[in-house]
């Protein structure tokens, strides 16, 4: 038990409540998938605390990997629903 | 000492972290909530590099902080005004989002809940005794894997089949963006000061790609990264006004979003008939094997997030292309 993990991971769940929050609070679209993202880093924050097991030591490498795919997941989920929100503004123009 | 200035600075990185993030989303300017969202992506790099996740450092600066942020930027762009409220019309006398108050307290109460019971969870997972299994199987059969670099041995050997659904899940979002419209207008061509630093920034973007694609294998870096790179050399040019960006036309643009996967699914099943598990390498041949997927997964990263970004299908360069020069020549 380390106080730096400890400390990194707690900021980690502060991050996912924020996110969270402003994902469900915003009106605006865009400013919920900015939300969506910060409550991503939020659980990427969790994961590489976990991993982390002190200085001089090698940390794990698969928390590592599973943020690093989570990563290129979420900007392609991210340029996704920003498609999605400009064909919604689109047809909502269209009216 | 050393450990105490190290604290400091933990308090200093968590805290600007986490300033940016509330900042980020307090603001309603949509443009500035995505300015701060870089920020916010440039100093977690800065986190994952204290503690010692440098792969994934490289990634959250080229990928999180930055594509995210072209692409978020780009939506801005797109849509001046800010994007309309889902419910305007009949809730103006309530908060500035037309929430009430109870029920903005009440999702702030409930944000804060899911918040600790992860801390609480988290704090339970640490006190007890820590599981070592596969820290400890992955450090055993690193010499098996082909590389020397653990997140590389994860990504591409003792999880490629993760990896492989990843890039799927890639090439399902591009579709979905190529059905959602074409591709944005392209920008005004650049003026002579960042056309300059084009010629410098593109080659070195693309060297940078291949170097990183190449020491992936016992050191940070690997395809992810390495197509990131080469995207942005795309983005460098389109925002530059270039109507080429690099993407190839028609089938071959297919061939390469698809190469990713393909290739990946083709040494696996190559692999079936030669008798050895789905994606099981001969250690003989890993290394050749990884760096065979991993070049065709860069150029499929590259091209998905470059596509990204133009936020459809790109018109096919040549007649149209023409037929949009003359139009705007016109214009002038």
């Amino acid at each position: 038990m380390m106080t730096t993990q400890i400390l990194y991971a707690l900021t980690g769940c502060v991050i996912v409540a924020l996110g969270l929050r402003g994902a469900l609070l915003h009106a605006s679209l865009l400013q919920r998938i900015v939300a969506i993202n910060v409550m991503g880093a939020g659980v990427f924050m969790l994961l590489i605390a976990v991993a982390y097991r002190g200085p001089g030591l090698p940390p794990d490498p698969l928390p590592h990997a599973l943020v690093l795919t989570g990563i290129v997941v979420a900007v392609s989920a991210t340029a996704l629903a920003l498609a999605l929100a400009r064909r919604l503004h689109a047809e909502q123009d269209d009216d | 000492m050393k450990t105490m200035t190290l604290h400091v600075f933990d308090g200093l990185l968590l805290l600007s972290i986490v300033a940016l993030a509330w900042a980020s989303l307090a603001t309603t300017d949509v443009r500035r909530s995505v300015i701060l969202f870089m920020a916010f992506g440039l100093v977690l790099a800065v986190a994952w590099g204290r503690l010692l996740a440098p792969d994934v450092a490289l990634a959250e600066a080229a990928i999180g902080a930055g594509l995210s942020g072209a692409l978020l930027l780009a939506a801005v762009h797109r849509q001046p005004r800010p994007l309309s409220p889902v419910s305007s019309n009949d809730s103006r006398h309530q908060g500035p989002n037309g929430l009430s108050i109870v029920v903005r307290w009440a999702v702030t109460l409930l944000s804060a809940a899911l918040a600790g019971t992860l801390a609480w969870a988290l704090l339970h997972a640490f006190s007890s005794t820590p599981h070592n299994m596969l820290p400890q199987a992955i450090s055993g059969n690193l010499a098996a894997s082909g590389v020397s670099n653990p997140v590389t041995a994860v990504l591409l050997n003792f999880r490629a089949y993760d990896t492989l659904l990843e890039l799927a899940v890639l090439l399902t979002a591009v579709l979905g963006i190529f059905s959602l419209g074409q591709a944005t207008p392209g920008y005004q061509p650049a003026g002579p000061v960042f056309d300059g630093l084009v010629h410098w920034l593109v080659p070195v973007l693309i060297l940078m790609a291949g170097y990183l694609l190449w020491v992936g294998a016992h050191a940070p870096g690997g395809a992810f990264q390495a197509g990131a790179a080469l995207a942005a050399a795309g983005v460098v040019l389109r925002l530059a006004g270039r109507s080429r960006i690099g993407l190839p036309d028609g089938s071959a643009l297919r061939i390469v979003m698809a190469a990713g996967v393909g290739v990946f699914l083709l040494v696996g099943l190559s692999l079936l008939l030669l008798g050895r598990p789905f994606l099981g390498y001969p250690p003989a041949w890993a290394g050749a094997l990884i760096l065979l997927i991993e070049t065709a997964a860069m150029l499929s990263i590259a091209a998905t997030l470059l596509l990204a970004f133009l936020g459809g299908q790109p018109e096919s360069t040549g007649v149209k292309a023409a037929a949009k020069q003359q139009r705007e020549e016109i214009s002038l």
